[in-house]
């Protein structure tokens, strides 16, 4: 009661209803500094541990920002949209802009790490065995969390301790007739199936010794080798093999005189080069025009095809006196109900020529995937069943909210069924569902799955194996930046900034009317 | 007359969406549980892809159940709750960045999400060192990254299903000294049930089906959901030979979507707003 004169002070200047300080106002303000505590506590020592000190200072920064934000009686909607903002930034966000950033540089295979770590790739990739030198026999082995080798000499079988400081002497270990080490205080001997687990570790482990290093050569052996190519910081070039290669920052390769570089490169930032590379790219731009028509057609198709029978259907069973409507929901609702990635492929299985289900019910004997105009109506159809579901659940809901006066005032005054749902229902309906279409048009403009699922893309013209009859934009510039020339993911990036835009500028033309409709119904 | 040819189109899309599943039943307990022996009526009857499938060494297949439906259950409780708060506000309140925050909302959801894994892994490559709770492999990390699209078309959906309940009722509450907690959990969420129970089942359906960010986060066989382990079962030269057991393990994934259809259908009911707003 103490607390509410203060409140009751505080109102008098305000022209608001007075609000009394309740039980659960003061709950609930304790409950968020409960929280807002525990998740300072849980979080901050790793960081401190890991001493990333942004990271800290941002979780800092951001749980003030919460407790404040509940604590206070301001900004009301905030109190609302923050807590979904906070995942979207970090997990939606954060990666698409992430993307964005890896467009202007030459991010991929060959590319993935900084100029150190390609460096040491190169290095270590070209330890040839030494000439005399003996062939220990190897056993992986953890100390801790720690790879290390245990190496055995063939000739004096003594045992020694390799990791990626050096060789140590190691006493105690037990040594199988194979020359395997058995056992060995202080550390876990892996087993041949562990060891060929950690596969990658093991060959990427290199011990120094003095003149060259040890690295494994298999499972269970290990060699003395010298690297041939070797970096020289003085000329930030790579010398061996009688050859030397130029470090060259506007390409993250190593060059030498005659052009070639050496395989191992590192990250750098390429400016436009990607976004150029997409527009002056021959086989992206002259086939541009036609996967992208076909691709327009595609979305559309999927998204106006499921959104009318999910309506018709929807509407169907919208009857006070209709009958059997949970049966027939259930029924409606099994293909979503279904893994999609699953059907996918079991629709693929049915249009099979041979053995497919179609050309059995049919009696036909058509190859459906293998002739652009079966296939592309064969994909149509596959995603029309996946989706309409979608549709068919969304109207029931948006039906809901639609008083039935409407519709019966509509009767009465003597529209016909069809005038009042074309007056009356479908603009109510398109309220709440043109944001859902319009979304729904961007997610099957970009619908990697069904395509990559079904077709792959196919069929191909046997004079351009490059696009097929029913490649959408996305599955055939992905096969362009992942194909034959390994992962590059600059470049795939580029392309997805520019798929983005198109989708986005067709999206601005439908937001328009969706502004002109709440202002009318809203 | 009307209600008969009602029922004639309702049935024939049934048919429609049917047929496939039937064919997925007639593999499924097609003894030979091989892709080329099946038909669309089943040749034998025989439950030996289930018993083959419970049984397995090399699927866990109860444990991926068990992942999948919890993973369901509680992500698309959590993002509900999310995309309701926020459709509350886009809805009933004005203020500055409203449009754009719409806007931004759906424009999000257009960039090619296929990349955005390559981040995805870097980011939890890092969680997973510093909090391996919340790192790969656990269901804890999968839902926090599931939650980052709770304000999807999820949050349009409610919030157009709000813009076209009266506002007249919430004003009413505000004039009776409601506080806005008080309006939103005392009288807009029992009004939007029906949009709560279909916004549910499609998070459900959602996360039950999703398969790419699940795919790389979960590699250890026993934390994997659904999806990631059944598509590891057909890759590869398994194809042929595992399709009677798949086909079991896609009829049996269709168990809990359809329990929670269930469930939340009678909430999915006409007239709740009819006559909340009269003269």
């Amino acid at each position: 009661m103490t607390l509410d004169v203060r409140e009751a002070v505080g109102t008098k200047s305000s022209p608001r209803p007075r609000r009394e300080i309740t039980t659960a106002f003061v709950v609930s303000r304790i409950a968020v500094l409960a929280v807002a505590a525990a998740i300072l506590l849980y979080a901050a020592p790793p960081l401190v541990a890991a001493e990333s000190w942004v990271s800290l200072g941002l979780l800092g920064a951001v749980s003030a920002a919460i407790a404040y934000l509940y604590l206070t009686r301001r900004f009301i909607p905030a109190k609302y949209l923050v807590p979904g903002t906070v995942f979207l930034i970090a997990f939606q966000v954060f990666p698409v802009a992430y993307t964005v950033t890896t467009a202007f540089t030459n991010f991929g295979d060959g590319h993935r790490g900084d100029k150190a770590a390609a460096v040491t790739a190169i290095e270590t990739g070209s330890v040839r065995q030494t000439p005399g030198s003996p062939e220990y026999a190897m056993t992986a082995a953890l100390r801790g969390d720690e790879l290390v080798f245990l190496l055995v000499d063939p000739k004096t079988k003594q045992v020694r301790l390799g990791d990626s400081k050096g060789l140590s002497p190691l006493a105690g270990a037990q040594v199988g007739v194979t020359g395997k080490v058995l056992a060995a205080p202080g550390l876990t001997v892996l087993k041949t199936p562990e060891a060929a687990a950690r596969g990658q570790e093991i060959s990427a482990l290199a011990v120094p010794t003095g003149d060259g290093v040890i690295k494994a050569n298999g499972l269970s052996r290990a060699v003395e080798g010298k690297a041939a190519l070797v970096y020289d910081a003085g000329c930030d070039c790579v010398r061996g093999n009688g050859d030397t290669w130029t470090a060259d920052e506007s390409q993250g390769f190593f060059v030498n005189a005659r052009g070639e570089h050496l395989a191992q490169g590192w990250q750098v930032g390429v400016g436009l080069d990607n976004f150029a590379r997409v527009l002056t790219n021959p086989t992206i731009s002259g086939y541009f025009a036609g996967v992208f028509g076909w691709n327009l057609v595609f979305a559309l198709a999927s998204v106006l095809g499921t959104f009318a029978l999910g309506m018709s259907v929807a509407l169907a069973l919208h009857h006070p006196r209709m009958r059997g409507t949970r049966f027939y929901r259930i029924a409606l609702i099994l293909p979503y109900a279904m893994p999609a990635f699953a059907m996918l492929l079991v629709w693929r299985d049915m249009f099979n020529r041979d053995f497919g289900l179609i050309n059995q019910l049919l009696g036909a004997n058509v190859d459906w995937l293998g002739e652009t105009g079966t296939a592309r109506f064969g994909v149509i159809l596959v995603n029309l069943w996946l989706g309409f579901p979608y549709m068919f659940l969304v109207t029931t809901g948006a039906l809901q909210a639609i008083p039935r006066e409407l519709t019966e005032a509509a009767a009465i005054d003597g529209a016909t069924p069809w005038k009042a749902f074309r007056r009356v229902t479908l603009p109510l309906l398109l309220v709440a569902l043109t944001p859902l279409l319009i979304s729904s048009f961007a997610y099957n403009f970009n619908n990697f799955n069904a395509i990559a699922l079904t077709t792959e893309g196919g069929p191909f013209p046997a004079d351009n194996p490059q696009v097929g009859g029913t490649d959408l934009l996305i599955t055939y510039t992905f096969r362009l930046a992942f194909g034959a020339g390994g992962a590059q993911f600059g470049f795939a990036a580029a392309v997805s900034v520019f798929i983005f835009t198109i989708v986005a500028v067709i999206s601005a033309v439908a937001f328009r009317r969706t502004r002109k409709q709440e202002e009318v119904y809203a | 007359m009307k209600l008969a040819l009602r029922h004639v189109f309702v049935l024939i899309v049934c048919a429609f969406a049917l047929f496939p599943i039937l064919f997925v039943v007639s593999a499924a307990i097609n003894p030979m549980g091989t892709l080329a022996s099946t038909d669309l009526l089943p040749t034998g009857a025989s439950l030996a892809n289930f018993a083959h499938l419970l049984t397995s060494d090399s699927y866990p297949f109860g444990r991926w159940f068990f992942n999948s439906v919890f993973i369901a259950l509680v992500a698309s409780f959590a993002s509900l709750l999310l995309s309701m708060l926020a459709a509350y506000a886009f809805s009933r309140m004005r203020f500055a960045g409203r449009r754009v925050g719409l806007l931004a909302l759906l424009l999000i959801q257009m960039f090619p999400q296929f990349l955005a894994i390559v981040t995805i892994f870097m980011i939890f490559t890092r969680v997973t060192e510093l909090y391996p709770a919340f790192g790969f492999n656990t269901v804890w990390g999968l839902m926090l990254l599931y939650l980052g699209g709770a304000l999807g078309v999820n949050t349009w959906l409610m919030k157009g299903f709000l813009d076209t309940v009266p506002k007249e009722l919430d004003e009413a509450a505000t004039v009776d000294g409601a506080t806005h907690a008080q309006i939103f959990w005392r009288v807009i969420m029992p009004l939007v049930t029906p949009i709560l129970a279909v916004t549910a089942l499609l998070a459900f359906i959602g996360t039950m089906s999703e398969f790419l960010m699940a795919n790389v986060f979960l590699r250890d066989p026993e934390s994997k959901t659904l999806a990631v382990g059944m598509y590891g079962m057909i890759a590869g030269d398994h194809r042929n030979a595992n399709f009677g057991m798949f086909a079991a393990a896609t009829l049996l994934t269709a168990i809990p979507t359809v329990s929670v259809f269930l469930w939340l259908q009678k909430y999915i009911v006409s007239g709740l707003t009819a006559g909340a707003v009269k003269g």
